[in-house]
């Protein structure tokens, strides 16, 4: 056990993929002697050599072809998309090449890609450098899609991820890379790489979040218990596939679902998410599930980033909402 | 002084004709040219294995015909005939090692008959049964590309598992001029040439892009384009086998020597309409279609060789069995069980994968003993 900042963890994760399999290669921009610009890659071309870690043509379409040759070849390449908004020119690899090749062929070429990609907002940064567009690829048949929210999944989830065999799209919430946690290198037990974790457990209402808004999730939950309610946070972990059981076993309990995400709700995971545990758990439902998440708006300016952003009091107003509470700002079951 | 020459104003572009440096081994009339560079490199290649590749060129000609004569007739969707870029094919495909790698577009056929591809891995994906002709690794050829230019990038990507592995396999890319108008294919360059990765970037420039003339996507030969990036290009008649034969040969020498990348512009003609939907009539030029007829590369290989009446239809009879092998392979594949349209989406199924699957099974199964 040793306590690390959540960029630290997947600089170790890399390091423990690296040293376990020769045929990882890390691909990137900035990603050698500078070590990345979030510093995740921090020392590993000094260790492993450029052939291993290599600083690649400020290309993404470039990064993620060369990437399936590579895998092609029998490689498991893993590519950083530096910031979240750099991703498109890759998404014609990513969606026509990398998520259907092992389909393509009839299972027998396999894609063992990992793209890592720092997503989300809160960092008061520049245009695309904030965006969340994680459902176009949940959207994707063939690719997995998955997001950390504290050191200890970022470190084994980033591990998983390389040794699975599927390409693996994996988000990473920049505004708690320095968040510290503990971390155990220990893979053996681990919760799967598709699977979502109770966070928190509750009883009056399921409250879903991942990646940066877990923490947030946690501290509604936190501050309801001042308001009496019991709030069940659900990390999920995993965008796609979901882990319906788990939403469903903890909906069952509870009776009421809130989604909270940073990305724009329209056809966003959220609605997935309603759509899918409605049609399992209409017969226990209280209320109809309530979302809370980024407007539909393109990503606005730094200083107005705060209101995009889903933060404490709208996951709690959400809560009151999906609970039929008269005080709710938004809910339209108040009078 | 100005670079370009042209008015980029202008309406439609005209195809301009050839001219500048052509490598070229095999004059039309079937004349071989002596070439200081590159005689040496093909001076292994006699009679025989110049009847050799004449056998392929026709084999691949007869099978390319009999599939447009399948989709008339309803058994494929879909073809792209290569007809007039055979020498293009097969010069440049039978230059390679069975360790070497080839990443194609959608017509590259004639590649994939060279690489063995069998006559029923040709038919899969044109009727429609599958989206893989064959299994990429057991004939060292990825599944043809519908993407333009896509392939290229992953033929750089391989090239460089190739260096990493510590072998002297190089891998081929075929792609068209249209292709070359595409990012993909310059990132590739880039990348290719950062990275001295042991790759072909083979362009067979066919002239057309559908209905859009080369000159459309280029205003300079297609060749001069890599130089720029640090990649020395050849450009070769590409209805000249010989002269494919050898470029390639030179190119993947390079590859091999660990000197990096090298661009081939192959020019041929594509002599047929772009796939079975196209009507090229709206938009070819039917003096551009003779000429370039007389440059047939079949054509000139007879002139050369001059081949007994004999062995001409003992390489006919080849020629018609393959086809008719071909025909046969169509007819007989069977339609794609429905549930397998849920398989290899991952590695393993997902839950909600196998619960799809379920409920399709138990949907079907309400049909079954129904009159379809």
């Amino acid at each position: 056990m040793a306590t690390m900042t959540m960029a630290a963890a997947l600089n170790d994760g890399l390091r423990h993929a690296l040293d376990d399999d020769p045929t990882v290669v890390l691909l990137g921009e900035d990603i050698g002697q500078l070590g990345g610009v979030f510093r995740v890659t921090d020392g590993l071309q000094r260790d492993f050599g450029v052939d291993r870690v290599m600083d690649a043509p400020l290309a993404e379409s470039g990064m993620m072809g060369v990437a399936v040759g590579l895998a092609y070849r029998g490689y498991r390449p893993v590519v950083e998309i530096q910031f979240d908004g750099f991703v498109y020119p890759a998404v014609d690899q990513l969606v026509t090449q990398v998520a259907r090749i092992h389909y393509r062929t009839g299972g027998a070429v396999r894609m063992p890609i990992t793209v890592r990609i720092p997503y989300g907002g809160g960092i008061g940064a520049v245009e695309h450098h904030s965006e969340s567009p994680e459902a176009y690829f949940a959207h994707t048949p063939g690719l997995r899609v998955v997001t950390c929210a504290n050191p200890q999944d970022a470190h084994t989830m980033i591990r998983q991820a390389i040794a699975c065999d599927d390409p693996v799209v994996f988000f990473e919430p920049k505004r708690r890379y320095w968040v510290k946690g503990e971390v155990s290198d220990e893979l053996v037990g681990a919760l799967p790489l598709d699977r979502a974790r109770v966070v928190v457990e509750g009883s009056d209402v399921t409250l879903v979040a991942y990646g940066p808004l877990v923490v947030t999730a946690r501290d509604a939950a936190l501050a309801a218990v001042d308001d009496g309610l019991s709030v069940e946070v659900v990390d999920l972990r995993s965008l796609s596939p979901l882990d319906l059981d788990a939403l469903e076993v903890s909906v069952r309990k509870t009776g009421r679902l809130v989604i909270a995400h940073e990305a724009q709700g329209n056809a966003g995971l959220g609605a997935e998410i309603a759509a899918s545990i409605t049609d399992r758990c209409f017969d226990v439902l209280k209320a109809a599930p309530v979302r809370v998440t980024g407007f539909d708006t393109p990503y606005p300016p730094a200083k107005a980033e705060d209101h995009f952003l889903p933060d404490l009091d709208r996951i709690l107003d959400a809560v009151d909402r999906v609970m039929g509470r008269v005080h709710s700002l938004t809910g339209w079951r108040a009078s | 002084m100005l670079r370009a020459d042209v008015s980029v104003t202008r309406a439609r572009p005209k195809n301009r004709p050839l001219t500048g440096d052509l490598v070229q081994l095999l004059t039309p009339e079937g004349a071989r040219r002596r070439d200081p560079v590159y005689d040496p490199v093909v001076a292994d290649v006699d009679d025989e294995q110049l009847t050799a590749l004449y056998e392929d060129m026709v084999v691949v000609r007869r099978f390319d015909t009999e599939a447009v004569a399948l989709q008339r007739q309803g058994q494929l969707g879909l073809w792209p005939p290569l007809l007039g870029q055979e020498a293009a094919q097969i010069g440049s495909a039978r230059a390679l090692r069975d360790d070497d790698f080839v990443f194609t577009s959608y017509r590259e056929n004639g590649v994939a008959y060279c690489r063995g591809a069998q006559p029923a891995d040709l038919m899969r994906v044109w009727r429609g049964t599958a989206l893989a002709g064959w299994d990429p690794r057991s004939i060292g050829m990825a599944t043809p590309q519908v993407m333009i230019g896509s392939q290229t990038l992953h033929a750089t990507g391989y090239a460089l598992g190739c260096v990493k592995d510590g072998v002297d396999s190089a891998v081929v890319a075929y792609f068209g001029d249209g292709a070359t108008s595409k990012g993909d294919v310059h990132e590739a360059m880039v990348f290719a040439a950062s990275f001295q990765a042991p790759v072909v970037f083979f362009c067979q420039n066919n002239q057309w892009a559908i209905s859009e003339p080369v000159g459309l996507q280029a205003q300079r030969p297609i060749a001069d384009r890599a130089p720029g990036m640090g990649i020395p290009s050849i450009r070769v008649d590409g209805n000249d086998v010989l002269a494919v034969l050898a470029a390639t040969r030179v190119a993947l020498d390079r590859a091999r020597r660990g000197d990096g990348p090298t661009f081939i512009e192959a020019v041929t003609y594509r002599m047929g309409p772009h796939t079975t939907s196209d009507d090229p009539t709206r938009y070819v030029d039917a003096a551009d279609r003779t000429e370039w007829a007389a440059k047939d590369p079949i054509a000139r290989l007879e002139r050369l060789l001059k081949l007994s009446d004999e062995r001409v239809s003992q390489i006919k009879e080849k020629a018609d069995s393959f086809a008719a092998a071909m025909r046969e392979a169509c007819y007989a594949l069977p339609d794609p069980e429905p549930l397998s349209v849920f398989d290899h989406v991952f590695v393993e199924p997902t839950p909600e994968l196998l619960r799809q699957r379920s409920q399709y099974a138990a949907y079907l199964a309400m049909f079954e003993g129904d009159e379809h």
